[in-house]
């Protein structure tokens, strides 16, 4: 495998960023292919407008939240060692992982991959999702013909639902325990263990799915 | 109480009724016949006792003087009897269903064969034989089909298929697994001395091994769909048992004729042949079904005319299907099964909605019907002296190693298939699988049809099987349920989600389909195939066996999404008639109905802006409301949970993660629903154009729409374009969505105009939409990107175009630039294809 030591060779610190994300090598590998691809300009690094180049990702109603979520705020611009632990949020959590007691928790754990969605709503990252907050993503994901009463009455009755300190928002804990008894299809987004099969299977998350008929 | 006090005297009045006439049988016509139960009644047992009947009925020859009345018995004996026993079975139904807190410790299919032991013991107490039973031809000519037809009609089809490689396995492997370990296990015990003497050799062991490894469909189903156990695991069990079916009839019929050749005779040879039988009979009978699948699904595409019998075709021909499996020697069971599995699609999709509805519920009533008489018939079949030749060893052993090599089959099978799959099986689910392994009616049916002449010891066999079946569906069906709880198995996802349960799950949809585009998805080989098929059956099957009006209903998303609509409809029905008059819905259901058709089916036609046509449905309306929504109606008047939770179902958008996606290039617009991804991709472009806002932009003239004429918009993109600029090897264009936005684009606008002239805009956010439109259909790079439908052009244009929106990206107040995405720019590229006259450049001035 002479070509894939080399283009591991050419990825900076890719031990770290293994260690960190729990990807193989021939997923980062996989990965790195596709950041190049991405970045079509060769800086190294994405911009917003790379990821607007994604065609499908127009079709997502909350596709500019989800590529706002790869930058960090002030920053415009993303390289590929964030952009691979941003996606290692995805990993499946893996059971089976040697715990050492003093280790950060991975990045794939339950409760990251809920921050991660908790600040898709968390736009003004106060922590809290607060009504507006909501609105404006509910907005984005319902049909056009919903009115904006209709809308708020579902944002207030979410809110209801979650709120369990009754300040009218939904902090973090609270959309947790709103996920709590739910196995959402965030939890099943894997990425296949074996290495070897890799390049086929990271992209399999909806085939996955489809085995499992979760939805 | 009270209730079930009364039945249980109807019943006992029944069956001493059908007892009594039975007796006056014996009397009058003296003919000792086993009654069969069939459901149709014109078995051969049967014929005897009519003609004897007949006779005797027809026997007082001279009449003196005109009878006024005549008790003619003997007519109508044989079916008076199957219609009574048929009563009774249901009754015994009733019975079981009354009390539910014994249903939840005992399955219904348990308790049905203690109902049936009762009555089996009060018949024996009348007649001192047993002459009701389970007749083999019966069972598997007028019992089985319907059963295993249901079955697979409401199979769900894509589960089913996307885990079919598991479940042949299972079925085919593993059944030939239990067949012969078993076989040779007792043989072996046997030749130990566990057994004493019998007169059984190993043939004929191996013989009983088969039969006995009929996983039964029907019971498995009876038990299962009460413990709700996740649908992987469901359609493991259930796949493997109604698969496994056909593949034990056919290993029985293998072995069946070894044991006839006789041990001697049996040489390579015949060993290679039954190997060739078996995969000529098994496949054989699936193709078979197919061919059926295939005639059902042409023939239903004709019968708009007769459609009060269009559902009876689909019976008749499932039923032919069986037959003329089982008069070619093929397996018919497999037959049925691909058939019911193979057309389903296709006729929902030709059929009428009534007769879909007909249909389904024909086939449960039948289904059900025949399963409650097997079971109430297994137990009825018990209470014969004849048939109990004790044999503790035998029986024991045979019990355990069923249970034993089906435990094994299945961890081992599971774990070769673990091996490649994505989502591993986990040891729960397989020690259900396992353990879900239900013996039934299949079994007792193929050991009644054990030839005593050959097999001196059938009515061990008999015996025993039976024994096998009340362990596996008695005792392992009421363990089912806790074992399923104490073992955390994971469980069907419930319905019934929260608000935010539902939000939720739709926005990680959508943020797994984003990170899935971002990953790319390349060397996806699965995915390929699939493709290939989709591509294939687009292609040619849907076309040859669909309605072409119904091609384009059979969009996954529209289905759920009209299904959803006539839910909400009825449910908005009941709460509505509970607070009034309905009356106004009529005019307003027939305009959205009518709006909503023309979307759906004719939206390429609706391009060609000829607003007039939709005039009607908002002019007639007289509600002036765009939506297509029923609920936006009574959001005044419930602002329930209710409401809430159909806006939710309704509107959210899908994500393709839910559609089955195939990502196939071509396909990609027939998986959207069309309404929808138009929605998406207007608010997105909205919201990334907000960031030239402050460019002045002038209000598009909306009568331009009307100048492309129709066939244009017909015109695709053409094939693969050979792009140059196309450097990564991802595949994320998909081709067609020029064209498709294009229609979505043009027909969305031509609604809003069709609203705004119609002065029944009620929501002010469509009008901004109106700006979105100069840029798009008059960009000044038309000329240079062409047809290229790449990601370049936007590159492209960006870099000559210098008061392009990549330079205002600083003003945008989202992160997203306005690179605006591909399709934007590809929907010009089509757009200026059709329209070459405009000249490049009216947009800037416009802007």
């Amino acid at each position: 495998m002479g070509s894939t030591n080399s283009t591991l060779l050419k990825i900076p610190n890719v031990e770290v960023l293994m260690q960190e994300t729990g990807f193989s090598p021939a997923h980062i590998i996989r990965l790195h292919d596709r950041f190049k691809a991405l970045d079509k300009e060769g800086r190294g690094h994405l911009c917003p407008h790379d990821f607007g180049a994604i065609k499908e990702l127009a079709m997502n109603p909350i596709g500019d939240r989800i590529i706002g979520a790869f930058f960090s705020p002030g920053k415009e611009t993303v390289d590929f060692h964030t952009f691979v632990k941003i996606l290692a949020h995805f990993r499946p959590v893996d059971k089976d992982r040697p715990k050492e007691p003093n280790s950060p928790e991975p990045i794939n754990s339950r409760s990251n991959k809920l921050k991660f969605a908790f600040q898709l709503y968390d736009q003004d990252k106060d922590g809290k999702i607060s009504r507006d907050e909501l609105l404006q993503v509910l907005r984005a994901m319902l049909g056009m013909q919903v009115t904006d009463e209709q809308l708020e009455s579902i944002a207030d009755r979410t809110i209801q639902e979650a709120d369990l300190d009754r300040d009218d928002t939904i902090s973090f804990e609270e959309f947790r325990k709103a996920c709590k008894h739910k196995r959402f299809t965030m939890f099943r987004f894997c990425i296949r263990p074996g290495e070897r099969k890799l390049m086929l299977t990271l992209c399999h998350w909806s085939s996955e799915l489809q085995d499992q008929h979760e939805l | 109480m009270a209730f079930l006090q009364h039945f249980a005297l109807l019943l006992a009045l029944i069956i001493v009724f059908s007892t009594s006439c039975k007796a006056v049988t014996l009397e009058v016509g003296s003919v000792e016949v086993g009654y069969n139960d069939s459901s149709k009644s014109s078995a051969t047992e049967d014929t005897s006792t009519s003609i004897n009947g007949s006779t005797d009925g027809h026997a007082p020859s001279v009449i003196s003087t005109l009878p006024i009345v005549t008790w003619k018995w003997h007519h109508i004996e044989t079916p008076y009897l199957v219609a009574l026993w048929i009563l009774t079975c249901w009754l015994c139904k009733l019975v079981c269903e009354l009390n539910h807190n014994v249903t939840s410790v005992i399955p219904e299919s348990g308790l049905l064969i203690i109902l049936g032991f009762i009555l089996g013991g009060i018949i024996w107490g009348a007649d001192k034989a047993q002459t009701f039973k389970l007749i083999p031809t019966n069972f598997f000519y007028y019992l089985l089909p319907q059963i295993i037809l249901d079955a697979s009609y409401c199979m769900p089809n894509k589960l089913f298929f996307s885990n079919l490689g598991a479940i042949l396995i299972h079925a085919i492997i593993g059944t030939c697994w239990n067949a012969a370990t078993v076989g040779t296990a007792l043989w072996a015990c046997y030749e130990g001395g566990a057994m004493g003497t019998l007169n059984i050799g190993p043939l004929q062991f191996l013989l009983f091994g088969a039969l006995i490894s009929a996983v039964d469909p029907v019971a498995v189903i009876a038990v299962f769909e009460e413990v709700h156990v996740n649908e992987v695991l469901y359609i493991l069990v259930f796949g493997e048992s109604l698969l496994n079916d056909g593949v034990t009839v056919v290993l029985y019929n293998v072995f069946d004729a070894f044991v006839s050749l006789g041990g001697l005779k049996i040489n390579a040879a015949e060993i290679v042949k039954g190997i060739v039988s078996f995969f000529v009979v098994a496949f054989g009978g699936s193709f078979l079904g197919v061919v059926f699948a295939i005639l059902i699904s042409m023939l239903t595409r004709v019968t708009k005319n007769v459609q009060v019998i269009e559902a009876g075709f689909i019976v008749v021909l499932g039923y032919l299907s069986y037959l003329t499996a089982e008069m070619l020697s093929l397996s018919a069971i497999l037959s049925i099964t691909f058939c019911g599995v193979c057309c389903q699609k296709y006729i929902n999709a030709n059929m009428d909605e009534k007769s879909v509805t007909t249909l389904r519920y024909t086939l449960k009533v039948m289904a059900n019907g025949s399963e409650t008489m097997i079971f109430v018939f297994l137990g009825v079949s018990a209470i014969d002296k004849n048939i109990w030749v004790w044999n503790t060893g035998f029986i024991l052993l045979t019990i355990f190693f069923v249970v034993v090599f089906r435990f094994i089959g299945v961890f081992f099978l599971n774990w070769v298939l673990n091996q490649s799959r994505l989502i591993p099986i986990d040891i729960t689910d397989q020690f259900v699988m396992a353990y879900g392994g239900l013996r039934g009616a299949v079994a007792y049916g193929l050991a009644a049809l054990l030839d005593e002449k050959k097999i001196p010891e059938k009515n061990l066999m008999l015996g025993t099987t039976l024994i096998v079946v009340y362990f596996t569906v008695i005792l392992q069906g009421i363990t089912m349920k806790p074992l399923v709880q104490w073992l955390k198995v994971k469980k069907a996802t419930h319905s019934d989600l929260t608000l935010n349960g539902k939000m939720n799950n739709r926005a990680f949809e959508h943020i797994l389909t984003a990170m899935e585009d971002i990953c790319g998805r390349m060397g996806d080989n699965w995915k390929k195939k699939k493709s290939v098929w989709s591509y294939f059956e687009d292609k040619y099957v849907c076309r040859l066996l669909m309605k072409s009006d119904a091609r384009k209903h059979k969009d996954p998303i529209f289905g759920a999404f009209h299904k959803l609509n006539l839910e909400d409809a009825t449910k908005y029905v009941i709460e509505g008639e509970r607070k009034g008059s309905l009356a106004f819905i009529r005019n307003y259901d027939s305009a959205s109905v009518d709006f909503k058709k023309k979307l759906a089916l004719e939206y390429a036609d609706f391009i060609t802006a000829d607003v007039s046509e939709y005039d009607f449905g908002i002019d007639n309306n007289p509600i002036p409301s765009v939506s297509l929504d029923i609920h936006e109606q009574d959001r005044k008047s419930m602002p329930d949970d209710l409401s809430a939770h159909h806006l939710l179902d309704q509107h959210l958008y899908k994500s393709r993660r839910n559609n089955c996606p195939t990502y196939s290039r071509s396909h990609y617009n027939t998986s959207e629903n069309p309404d929808e991804m138009q929605e998406i991709f207007q608010r997105t472009m909205r919201s990334r154009l907000e960031s030239f806002k402050s460019a002045k932009m002038g209000v598009n003239p909306a009568k331009k729409l009307s100048k492309y004429p129709k066939k244009d918009s017909a015109h695709k993109p053409n094939g693969k374009p050979a792009d140059p600029h196309r450097t990564h090897p991802y595949g994320d264009e998909v081709e067609k969505i020029p064209y498709f936005m294009f229609v979505s684009m043009v027909s969305y606008f031509s609604i809003i105009i069709t609203l705004i002239t119609a002065a029944g805009v009620d929501n002010p956010a469509f009008i901004p939409e109106m700006d979105i439109s100069p840029p798009m259909r008059n960009p000044p790079w038309q000329t240079e990107t062409g047809n290229k439908t790449a990601v370049a052009p936007s590159q492209r244009a960006q870099g000559r175009l210098p008061w392009m929106p990549t330079n205002l990206r600083h003003l945008a107040p989202l992160r997203m630039s306005t690179h605006s995405t591909d399709a934007f720019v590809m929907a010009d590229a089509s757009l200026d294809e059709e329209a070459p006259e405009k000249k490049p450049g009216t947009h800037h001035t416009r802007l």
